[in-house]
Formats: C-alpha cells, structure tokens, sequence
C-alpha cells in the first residue's frame, strides 16, 4: 500500500510526517536541525529516499543537509556558494547599486532523473546546481548575466530565486522565478535565459508591463501539459499556454487575487488551487477565515474550500513553497501556515484537517507519494 | 592543545559535547586556530568565517580570557593562556534575535 511523507520547513528545524494512503493517521518526526530556518526540505524524483534540506541563520549561515533513507539520518554536504566571477551589482531598495551577496537558500530542485543532480535558488538571486549529491556547488550564471541583471530589485522579502520548474521531457528546458525580477526561461539547460513576463501588469512598479520588474511569488506545472504554468502573482492569478511567451489573468471570481502558493491536482490539470490573502499589506485570510480556493476549469471560476479549516479569528499566512500535492487517488492537498499548522486534504481539497498544530512558523511544505 | 567553547548549534553540527580541542603548529593565533578548528570539522566551514572572504560572520564573536578578541587582527597571538591551554577561546554566537 503506498505511504505519504510530507516534509515541512519551519523557521525553527525540519518536520517530516508520515502516513499510509488513507491519509487519515500522521508520524511526526522532529524537529531535525532544530533551532535552525529551513527554507526548503525536499526529495528526488528520482530516489525519494534522497532528501536535501536547506539549513541557515543568520549566525552561522547556509549548510545544506542531505539524508539517504528518506530522513532517518543526515549529512551536511558542501555550502560554498560563490557567485561566478565578479558578481556586479543589482539595484537596491533605493535604486543604487548593489553588489550581490549571498543571503541563503530558498527553494531546491532535484532533477527529476538524477538523485545527484539539484538546482539551488539563493538570495541575492541566482540559480545553483551540483552534480554530486551537494558536495559542490557551481553558479549558473547565464541567468544573472542576463542584460537586465543589473536592474533587478529585491521584494520586501529579499531578492530571492524562489521557483524552479523544470520540463519534464525536455531537459534543456527551465523556468525560475525572482522576486521581484518575474519568470526567466531557458531553452539550453540554463546557459541562456530570456525574460518570460509578456502579459504580466503590475501597478507598483514604474511600467507596469515592464518587461522585468514583476514581483512572481509562484509557478505551478502540471508535467502531463507542460506548456501551461500557472502563477500566484503579487497580486492577479495568472496563466500562460505558449509556455511563457503570454501570460493572461485568471483571477475570475476569486474574492482577492492577492497571495503566495499555487499548485496543481496531480491527475486533473486544470483544477489549480491558491490560498487567497487579504492584501499586500494585511497577511491573513480574508474575514479571519482560512479558505482554498479551487479551480477545475483552469481558472476564471473558483470555489471555495473550508469544511475542516478555520472559518473566524484565523490570521496567519501561507508562504510561497507551503503548498504540495501527493500523487495518490484522490489526490492529497497540503499546505503549512505561519501558525505552525499543516493541514492536509486525502480528497482533493473538498475535507481538510490539521496533521500538526502548533509547530514553528513553516516555510516550505512537500510531499513525497511512497511506494 | 588548544581549548574550544562552541555555541550549542555548531557543537550540534559537529556532533561534539563540551569544549573540542585542536592542534596548532606554530604560532597560535585566531587564524590558526580556526583553521585547525575547520580542518578537524570541515563542516564548520562558512559557519564562522565566510568562505570566499576568510571575514568573521557578523552574528559571531570570539572571546577570550574575559576579553572580546572580534576587532583583533586574525594573525595576531593568542593570550598565553590559550596558547598554553589553560584558559579556552570561545566562539560565540551574538546576542540577537529570538
């Protein structure tokens, strides 16, 4: 019978829960790395007992963690993260320039053939990779040397490569997205990149159909149809069809398109799910109710989705890599809160319930369907 | 030998208990210690020092003999009693955040 590991990063250590396919009974295992801000914990597509984790403070800095039995044990492997050659400057909050420099890791991509193989997303923004299981790093440069590199602006939350979304047959082929650069695309497995934000209108920056400049929080890809991604912006819910070349807006009847996650149904590829959140400037549900909201027709008509989660004096927020789904029949929702609580749905969103309550702040959530 | 105090997290990483103690040839200064530190647990390494810099983290701080060595330049000697094993040199994780 196959079994569920959701793996949770939290602003305090490392949580993987586990359960059979009924979705219905939950291990907790925890924390790992305790003390420590876990920006992303994920598996290989390819191994999915290889787990790689992304461990920093402020105090000590990055270390990335790896284990090779599904995260009973651990080993730091290599965190030297050195920007290809002279790293040049980007724009700063005032518009001066400013050099890069290496903040941590947010986001880690396993390749989805080789368990060795990962990307790295970092502020300040750039795009890593290892082809040893994590013991080295390089930078990918192509995409910082991009000409409009140096004109890239951090969100108030960093200048941060948040999104990796590889093709899932065309290994030459990748999107990432910067907040607050917008969506990059590459055809040559990452030497070249062009900006991949026609479509996309965003009232806070200068041009607001500027080709750079659009703070993306989330891309989601269903791998069956990989010419349509689906983006959480700033604000808008977005869709593109050509694989980036338009983006056109799906907002529809949401009753705010402001917010973070996106994700996909692992069986229905036009049934998409975000998390609606009040504004940029208030981080919480609207009303005080926490609400999913579903699409099946690929956006424009939402419904929403509240039997089991929280409908009054709920204020917390879902960041950007704390949604996930599993790959099971009926497919499994998950997602993680800044209230330290992640909720999980065994029947594609229609019933929810809380796995855990009361862990740390979480950051990223993933989910691994076992065999 | 040399005496090191770790802060908790870093004692965690290199799966140490209580003060850790290393090796230094020659002269016994910040330098050499913490290259003696990182060269018995590499995966300090980019923890204390930046890796492409060799610059102290900014979060962290090293005392000793009841003094804040942080501003000392790194090739300058340790106190005697460090050098001579009788008093420890702390790495110190700074007093920020919650």
């Amino acid at each position: 019978m196959s079994r569920v590991r959701v793996l949770v990063g939290t602003r305090k250590g490392a949580f993987v829960l586990t359960s059979d396919g009924q979705r219905q009974h939950w291990d907790v295992s925890g924390p790992h790395f305790g003390g420590w801000e876990i920006y992303h914990i994920t598996g290989s597509p390819a191994d999915p007992a290889r787990l790689y984790a992304s461990q920093s403070t402020g105090w000590f800095g990055q270390l990335i963690q790896r284990s090779d039995d599904g995260g009973a044990t651990w080993q730091a492997v290599g965190n030297e993260f050195s920007y290809d050659g002279v790293p040049g400057t980007h724009q700063w909050y005032d518009g001066t320039p400013h050099p890069w420099e290496f903040a941590r890791v947010w986001h880690l991509e396993p390749s989805l053939t080789d368990p060795d193989v990962v990307y790295a997303g970092v502020e300040d923004a750039a795009l890593f990779g290892t082809v040893d299981g994590g013991h080295t790093w390089q930078e990918l440069s192509g995409l910082r040397d991009h000409d409009s590199g140096s004109s890239w602006q951090p969100g108030a939350g960093g200048m941060c490569l948040h999104t990796i979304v590889q093709h899932p047959t065309n290994p030459g082929r990748m999107f990432v997205a910067i907040s607050a650069a917008g969506v990059f695309r590459t055809d040559d497995a990452a030497k070249t990149w062009w900006p991949a934000n026609h479509g996309l209108r965003s009232e806070q920056i200068p041009d607001p159909t500027a080709e750079v400049g659009h703070c993306v929080h989330r891309l989601a890809m269903h791998p069956s149809r990989p010419d349509v991604l689906f983006m959480q912006k700033h604000w808008d819910v977005m869709r593109t069809d050509d694989a980036g070349e338009s983006w056109h807006e799906i907002s529809g009847d949401l009753p705010t398109d402001f917010g973070f996650v996106i994700d996909v149904h692992a069986h229905e590829p036009d049934t998409i799910y975000v998390i609606p959140i009040t504004s940029d400037s208030e981080h919480y549900p609207l009303e005080g109710k926490l609400q999913v909201y579903r699409s099946r027709t690929g956006g424009h008509h939402w419904e929403p989705l509240t039997s089991g989660l929280p409908q009054r004096d709920c204020y917390v927020n879902v960041l950007r890599d704390a949604m996930a789904v599993d790959s099971l029949d009926p497919c499994g929702v998950y997602f993680g809160t800044t209230g330290g609580q992640v909720y999980a749905s065994a029947d594609a969103g229609n019933t929810w319930a809380a796995i855990v309550r009361d862990l740390p702040s979480v950051l990223s959530v993933e989910a691994q369907t076992l065999p | 030998m040399i005496r090191v105090v770790l802060p908790a997290h870093l004692r965690a990483l290199a799966r140490v208990e209580g003060e850790v103690s290393v090796q230094v040839i020659g002269p016994v200064t910040q330098r050499s210690v913490l290259d003696a530190l990182e060269a018995r647990y590499p995966v300090l390494r980019g923890t204390i020092r930046d890796h492409a810099t060799g610059q102290r983290r900014a979060f962290v701080r090293f005392f000793a003999c009841e003094r804040d060595l942080s501003h000392e330049p790194p090739d300058m000697p340790l106190p005697h009693a460090v050098a001579i094993g009788a008093d420890p040199y702390l790495v110190v994780g700074a007093m920020a955040g919650g």
